[in-house]
């Protein structure tokens, strides 16, 4: 059995570590443990193979397996052309993925993914799902969407803590000497040279989706290396600094520096400026998080979406020509029973690792291995508050986090809504960085609840003395297969690349298969699986 | 039995009481005056209550036959906790209660009966020991010493230094301990059973009390006083804000988090110039909303309209809106407003509820405090108006307090050209309010508008500040409070909070 001690240092760091000695194991009245349906999703792994009965078949000409944002953006998009006749097939019972969200009471909070940037002029479709939500009210002269004023990230934005006072911004500044700053300028300006850089074609050497962005060799080469490395060659050495990247790529990728891909750990940064002049594209957001989108997404497609289905096996036709020649079992929970579909394509739009378990055939037909997409664990808590908490400097604001702390902090979710004063719900994010995916996903599955929250309270804790008083619940998902990973070579290495073509008349959807785990980038591949689908019926 | 040299403690006994009894007293009628006012009547009724509880307490003290001592302690151990607790009690119920003065008078009484029990009990035990003479000469010297102690350290250390609620709770304290004491003095006058229960019901009331003494600083602080420059009369935190409440030779003056609010001297000025010109459009209003301004008193300017129908007031704060329900001084400021049956109280944040669908108002008056912070700052932002001008009829006016523009002119010309951005026609004016210096308002609306109000035909009850030409020379801006441009207040930039930190952090 580990001790708590331990488990404080291992998980948190040293700071968390040494926090122990004052604040007692105390915790909150209730929570739950929370995680994708595991059970069910290792049946998959178990290969179940299921024979609906002869009245449990169904032509439907599309469907789509999986209910995140890429298969929610498919549907959105096929409706969009005109086109109706097709389900959605999701393993849970909420849909949205990664992009959940949950609701208590008048709170709502989100599960994992919790804002989204301007979307650059360019990327059109996007930029149509935001107005049809109202949330682009304008487009302006020179092309550039107008968010509405609420739906933007209400100042003041974030915040750190650092020294025992919070202070304004994501950089720990307090404290920092002159070369910290130096160093961090010379960061500043050089991420602001990325993203003006265009290629011989005219593209950003960085943009979201990374699709509408530059394969230019000068950007490929980046992805060779890790981040720290290309730092270290850059001559920075400014602990701070390391821990400001670090920060983003373990944010956006759940990952260290020395195990992120440069071109990812650049992007980042780089992806999200619009010109030199601005610090970065404007953060939109939600109380719920990105499960506002999906909110959107589902609503616009109840007619076509079928939750509690288990997608065990699809088998593509012996010719591709066949009409509704692709079969698609699936276990359906509520029913306890196969339930069999018929089509004439079908989008896959689950993460690549689950293709080869669920594809007949799949390895063996395309070739393809699914061995290099690795994805990163998590841990999201939501804390529940009867009250705010004591501070020290700077104010609350949405973003709010810990320095030193292998944590993320949290994000506020009644921050949005205007709402300052009692009750809250902070959502508390924690990505396994430390070890490999594998080991991660082991220690999700062994702690306790228990355990879990005596965790969350204890780095809270680290800034708000008194929190542990105000908690009435915490709540602890655990997401196994959280984030694919750019780690050095993936991103514009031949497995992703591959991993995008059809196989037959199946098509493929995911965050996944750009190397990062975007909503941008899980609605980019939606929408072109659903346009393929519709190139593919009209020929 | 008792020798020589605790019959001398014993009058150091008879000292404490009568210092503690006193105390209380001051205490009550010192409490009731600041809440109620009228320090005169207040005292008065005070001394009353409490001579006459007095008189009912030694008439009931002959029908304790026995035990005499063990009463007397006993009596002591009430005393301690009713007393020391009545101040913060008293200070932490008054603005939620709607009977403060039978709870006030009926302490008052219970405290006279107490002390009134003492003295009668206390020499029955001594005249075992001394002739009639010499008993009565020297307990009432000695209470009368006590009674001259409590009177000059009152006022000159007491108040000034601890402040009402750890005076009450010191003494408190203090008359524990006396019974403590007591146990040990007349020990061969009491039984052992229970005595030593009864020690530990002292020791555990004055722990109590020392608790509470400790907690006080919670409710106010030397520091703070200084600060706001005058003394605190009440204070409380509220989950929102920190409320205080001073006093001047002049009038009296409300501080939220340290800033001021109003003075009760001038504020006229200022509510009058902040309500009027919203009143007098085209229309005699009939629905009125006021954000912020839980003092009640620019609802005191609006209950000048017999035209009006209804007002709804939304404050953040129940503390403050009950305040000033409670509070007499300021209840009498705003003539009772909150009594009004026109007026309706919603306790809630005005953005939070501006953006829920509800009916449009005549007129508008918006008295937030200065956008100091993000939380404040909202409610100046081209959001915040735009949601706001859901609930105005087509023709409505809206004054909005807008922080001065001579200290902060870019804080408020921020103000000014974020009403302006939403679409409303905005006439920015300005008046003196001697606590505050030179200060702006903006009057506007979404309809074109004559920036000259009507006449004051329709208000019904004497206006001090305002006549027709000095509304129409608010109006005109000098020199020093011209026009310039500033950037648009929006929920993501919050450039008004910035604007103001700068200018305001420059200026003290």
């Amino acid at each position: 059995m580990i001790s708590r001690r331990d488990l404080f240092h291992s998980l948190l760091g040293i700071s968390a570590a040494s926090m122990i000695g004052c604040g007692p194991r105390v915790i909150p009245l209730q929570g739950e443990l929370l995680g994708p349906d595991i059970g069910l999703g290792h049946r998959l792994r178990d290969r179940l193979s299921l024979v609906p009965a002869h009245a449990d078949w169904q032509e439907i000409p599309v469907i789509i397996v999986g209910g995140g944002i890429a298969g929610l953006s498919a549907g959105w998009r096929l409706q969009q052309a005109g086109f109706h006749d097709f389900v959605l097939l999701e393993l849970e019972d909420q849909f949205g993925g990664t992009s959940r969200s949950g609701i208590t009471g008048s709170f709502q909070y989100p599960w994992a993914a919790h804002y989204i940037t301007t979307p650059m002029k360019e990327n059109m479709p996007l930029i149509q799902l935001l107005q049809e939500m109202g949330v682009v009210e304008d487009i302006s002269a020179d092309g550039v969407p107008v968010v509405a004023e609420h739906y933007l990230c209400r100042e003041p934005e974030e915040r750190i803590f650092c020294d025992g006072v919070w202070n304004e911004g994501l950089y720990p500044g307090h404290g920092a000497s002159r070369d910290d700053l130096q160093q961090k300028s010379e960061f500043d300006a050089s991420m602001s040279t990325w993203a003006q850089k265009r290629d011989a074609q005219g593209r950003r050497f960085f943009s979201l989706p990374i699709a509408t962005g530059s394969d230019d060799s000068e950007a490929i080469a980046l992805d060779n290396e890790s981040m720290l490395s290309w730092m270290n060659r850059q001559g920075w050495t400014s602990p701070r600094l390391f821990w400001y990247v670090e920060y983003g790529c373990r944010d956006d990728y759940g990952l260290p520096l020395d195990r992120t891909s440069a071109w990812a750990g650049i992007l980042y940064f780089a992806a999200r400026m619009r010109t030199a002049s601005k610090d970065s594209q404007d953060v939109i957001t939600w109380p719920s998080g990105n499960g506002h989108i999906v909110q959107h997404l589902t609503s616009r497609l109840s007619d076509q979406l079928r939750s509690g289905q288990l997608v065990c096996q699809i088998v593509p036709p012996h010719n591709q020509d066949e009409p509704f020649g692709t079969t698609v079992v699936a276990y359906n929970k509520q029913r306890q029973q196969p339930i069999g579909f018929r089509a004439d394509r079908v989008i896959f739009a689950l993460p690549q690792f689950l293709a080869p378990h669920v594809i007949q055939d799949f390895s063996v037909r395309t070739g393809r291995s699914t061995a290099d997409f690795q994805y990163s664990s998590w841990l999201v808590a939501n804390v529940h508050l009867r009250g705010r908490p004591q501070e020290n400097g700077f104010p609350l604001c949405w973003d709010n986090i810990l320095y030193g702390s292998k944590s993320l902090g949290y994000v506020v979710s009644t921050h949005q809504s205007g709402n300052d004063y009692g009750p809250s719900v902070f959502t508390w994010y924690y990505p396994f960085t430390d070890i490999s995916p594998m080991q991660s996903r082991e220690k999700l599955l062994q702690l306790r609840w228990a355990d879990w929250a005596d965790l969350v309270l204890a780095d809270l804790s680290l800034a708000h003395p008194d929190i542990r008083s105000l908690v009435t619940r915490v709540d602890i998902m655990r997401w196994g297969h959280a984030m694919i990973q750019p780690y050095p070579g993936f991103v514009w290495g031949p497995a992703r690349k591959a991993a995008a073509i059809p196989d037959g008349t199946i098509h493929f959807a995911n965050t996944d298969l750009s190397g990062i785990a975007l909503l941008e980038e899980a609605f980019y591949h939606g929408v072109r699986a659903a346009d393929e689908v519709l190139l593919a019926r009209a020929s | 039995m008792i020798n020589r040299a605790p019959l001398s403690l014993l009058y150091l006994n008879v000292l404490a009481i009568a210092t503690c009894g006193l105390i209380y007293e001051l205490l009550a009628g010192t409490l009731a005056s600041y809440v109620l006012g009228d320090s005169v009547t207040q005292f008065s009724f005070v001394i009353g209550v409490y001579l006459s509880a007095m008189g009912v307490g030694a008439w009931l003290s002959q029908y304790i036959l026995s035990n005499l001592a063990r009463y007397f302690i006993e009596i002591e151990l009430a005393l301690a906790l009713i007393g020391g607790v009545s101040a913060p009690v008293l200070f932490l119920a008054f603005p939620w209660i709607d009977w403060f003065r039978p709870l006030l008078f009926g302490m008052v009484f219970s405290i006279g009966v107490l002390v009134g029990l003492e003295l009668p009990l206390l020499m029955r035990i001594l005249k075992e020991y001394l002739d009639f003479g010499d008993l009565v000469s020297r307990v009432l010297t000695f209470d009368y010493i006590g009674a001259l102690l409590a009177s000059l350290l009152f006022p000159i250390l007491f108040v000034p230094y601890l402040g009402l609620v750890r005076t009450s709770l010191l003494f408190g304290m203090l008359n524990a301990l006396v019974a403590w004491w007591s146990t040990y003095l007349m020990r061969p006058l009491l039984s052992s059973r229970g005595l030593e229960r009864l020690r530990w019901r002292a020791i555990f009331v004055t722990f109590l009390l020392g608790v509470g003494f400790f907690k006080a600083d919670q409710l106010t602080t030397l520091a703070e006083e200084k600060a706001l420059g005058g003394k605190i009369i009440y204070t409380t935190h509220s989950p929102y804000q920190r409320i205080a409440i001073t006093q001047k030779m002049l009038g009296f003056q409300l501080f939220l988090n340290g800033h001021l609010q109003f003075n009760s001297v001038d504020e006229y000025r200022y509510h009058e110039a902040l309500v009027h010109p919203a009143m007098l459009g085209n229309e005699p209003p009939r629905h009125v909303l006021i954000m912020g301004g839980g003092d009640g008193l620019a609802v005191r300017e609006c209950l000048k309209y017999s035209s009006l129908e209804s007002l709804s007031l939304v404050d953040l704060d129940p503390a403050m809106t009950q305040l000033s329900k409670k509070f007499e001084p300021l209840n009498r400021l705003n003539h009772g407003a909150f009594s009004d049956p026109r007026v309706k109280v919603i306790n809630e944040d005005a953005f939070i509820w501006i953006g829920k669908p509800g009916p449009q108002y005549d007129a508008v008056i918006i008295d937030f405090p200065d956008p100091g912070s993000y939380s404040v700052g909202k409610l100046y932002t081209t959001r915040f108006f735009r949601l706001l001008q859901k609930r105005l009829k087509p023709a409505a006016l809206v004054s909005v307090q807008c922080t001065s523009p001579l200290v902060a002119p870019k804080s408020y010309w921020c103000i000014v050209r974020t009403l302006e951005a939403t679409g409303f026609h905005v006439r920015p004016y300005h008046a003196p309010v001697p606590s505050f210096g030179i200060w702006g308002f903006a009057l506007a609306s979404m309809s074109e508008f004559d920036s000259t109000p009507l006449p004051f035909d329709r208000v019904q009850g004497e206006l001090r500040f305002l006549t027709n030409d000095v509304l129409k020379g608010l109006f005109e801006l000098p020199a020093d409070l011209q026009p310039m441009d500033s950037e648009i207040n929006r929920l993501d930039n919050q450039a008004l909070v910035h604007y103001y930190d700068s200018e305001w952090n420059r200026s003290d």
